[in-house]
């Protein structure tokens, strides 16, 4: 398979007059194209630093980044990010929202404008085209933040808790929607969570970090037998409860 | 429409009741104020030399509507007031833009805003006059005087206070800082520009007034230090009762620009 990410070496440490404080230590791993891997840890070790230092937003201490082979800074591929709220601005119409990135990167053209049309009526948005975000539900507004990411088409998707602000039962749901949408896209992705069941239920590798300062425990694939591999059905597939206790058990003696 | 509940009813008719006692009693306080000053002037109670009255003022305002002389009175300080604001608007936005961009230059200007926003700006005017000369420049400079400096921090806080994750967006969306300005800093400062403009108005008067005093020939501000030097108390009193209708007028100005642009939204 085509590897089109790969980490080598990363540190990273954060700094202020009282001294600095390690963040990340010897991150190492790669993907490849079409993979869903999930970054699970303990809240604030460092997880959402290492999704900007693969973005580009911050650079790593030490250590090296290539996408499709090219090191970063010289790399075109297109990394999408979502962040943890949708960050949808009150002040646009949901498909203004929408072509913000176009707008941004100048790639505003009738043909591109079609297409966020286009995404919009693929993913249930249409009648919403020109509503505020205030009108939407939780789950409408983490699609809308969806397309938004995916009209860049980016080769890479990392998605930074992105269902962590949404009540439980909703929180299912998006997780079940945004995580077949990305599949039937064969988008790669990298989730980062907290939440140990969400990283079971839609990546095909978990990557366990340690508290902070970050470093990697351990890499687990993910294999479920199911005809239908969706979020839904892997929670109540048995394996679902050996993973998780698998995770669990690793997250823990580490303390 | 369906029914309404008894209880929905009774609400209704309690807040009807509620906002014509406050309308009701508005009018009353000014119709009672002017009725009291007017009765007691002609019985003698107050001096109305000193004192005026209303229906004195009223005449003299409609002595100057005859001879025309009070719209350029009018018109003048009206033109200081809105030249001043526009500008305090324009340079505060661009120094605040300036100051955003650059966390540097404003760490380092800090204490001088700081010093400047502090300071009496009547203190500034005699200056000004020197400076300047005795003319419309130097009361338009000390319109501005008075608003800019708060106006330029007021803008730069709520720069600040953006929501660092919109900005944060931006920047996934692979855009620039000047993105991060055009696309979230400034459209989510408009409301904090709006309460600024409606302080700046009042301000910008005040400093228009200020001027006035020490560099005119024509404006209310002029006519109220005239007045005052050759006590022409009904002139005096004529203009501060227009002054509040203009300050009135300027406000509710922006405010309509305030209720289009909420409209729009």
């Amino acid at each position: 398979m085509d590897q089109i990410l790969e980490l080598r070496h990363i540190h990273y440490a954060y700094h202020n007059m009282e001294g600095e404080t390690p963040a990340l230590i010897d991150i190492s791993f790669s993907m490849n194209k079409g993979e869903f891997v999930a970054i699970v840890g303990p809240s604030g070790c460092g997880k959402s630093t290492l999704l900007s230092i693969i973005s580009g937003l911050i650079e790593p201490e030490k250590g090296l980044i290539k996408i499709n082979g090219k090191y970063l800074r010289e790399s075109t591929t297109n990394i999408g990010y979502m962040l943890q709220h949708d960050q949808l601005f009150e002040w646009r119409t949901i498909y203004n929202n929408v072509i913000l990135g176009l707008e941004v990167q100048h790639m505003l053209s009738a043909r591109s404008k079609e297409k966020a049309h286009e995404l919009l009526d693929t993913y249930g948005l249409k009648q919403f085209e020109n509503s505020k975000p205030s009108e939407l539900s939780g789950g409408m507004r983490q699609r809308a933040a969806l397309v938004r990411t995916l009209i860049l088409e980016p080769d890479i998707l990392l998605l930074d808790e992105p269902f962590s602000a949404l009540d439980y039962q909703t929180r299912l749901n998006v997780g079940d929607d945004i995580g077949q949408i990305i599949r039937r896209e064969k988008k790669t992705a990298i989730l980062v969570t907290h939440d140990l069941s969400e990283a079971i239920s839609l990546a095909d590798r978990v990557i366990i970090l340690t508290d902070r300062p970050a470093t990697i425990l351990q890499t687990l694939p993910l294999k479920f037998d199911l005809e239908k591999d969706t979020p839904l059905n892997r929670r109540n597939a048995p394996e679902f409860k050996t993973y998780f206790n698998l995770i669990w058990k690793e997250l823990n003696t580490n303390e | 429409m369906s029914e309404l509940s008894a209880g929905q009813r009774h609400f209704l008719s309690q807040q009807k009741r509620h906002r014509r006692i406050v309308s009701v009693s508005r009018v009353l306080i000014l119709l009672s104020f002017l009725f009291i000053w007017e009765f007691t002037a002609n019985v003698g109670i107050i001096d109305s030399f000193i004192f005026s009255s209303p229906s004195k003022i009223a005449l003299c305002f409609w002595g100057m509507l005859i001879d025309k002389s009070i719209f350029l009175h009018i018109g003048v300080t009206l033109y200081e007031t809105i030249l001043s604001f526009i500008l305090v608007i324009a340079i505060s936005i661009l120094m605040a833009v300036a100051l955003w961009f650059s966390p540097k230059l404003s760490e380092i200007l800090d204490p001088y805003l700081v010093v400047l926003n502090s300071l009496p700006k009547s203190a500034l005017a005699p200056l000004l006059i020197v400076w300047l000369g005795a003319n419309t420049t130097t009361i338009i400079v000390a319109g501005m005087s008075v608003a800019i400096f708060g106006s330029i921090l007021n803008l730069y806080t709520s720069f600040t206070t953006v929501d660092p994750e919109k900005i944060k967006l931006i920047y996934t969306l692979h855009g620039s800082k000047y993105h991060a300005l055009t696309k979230v800093v400034i459209p989510s400062s408009i409301p904090a520009i709006i309460s600024t403009m409606k302080v700046n108005i009042g301000l910008c008067l005040v400093g228009v007034i200020i001027g006035e005093f020490l560099a005119a020939r024509n404006g209310l501000g002029y006519l109220i230090i005239y007045a005052s030097q050759t006590f022409k108390l009904d002139w005096l009193l004529m203009s501060i009762v227009l002054l509040c209708i203009m300050a009135m007028g300027l406000y509710s100005l922006i405010n309509f620009l305030e209720r289009i642009y909420q409209k729009r939204v």
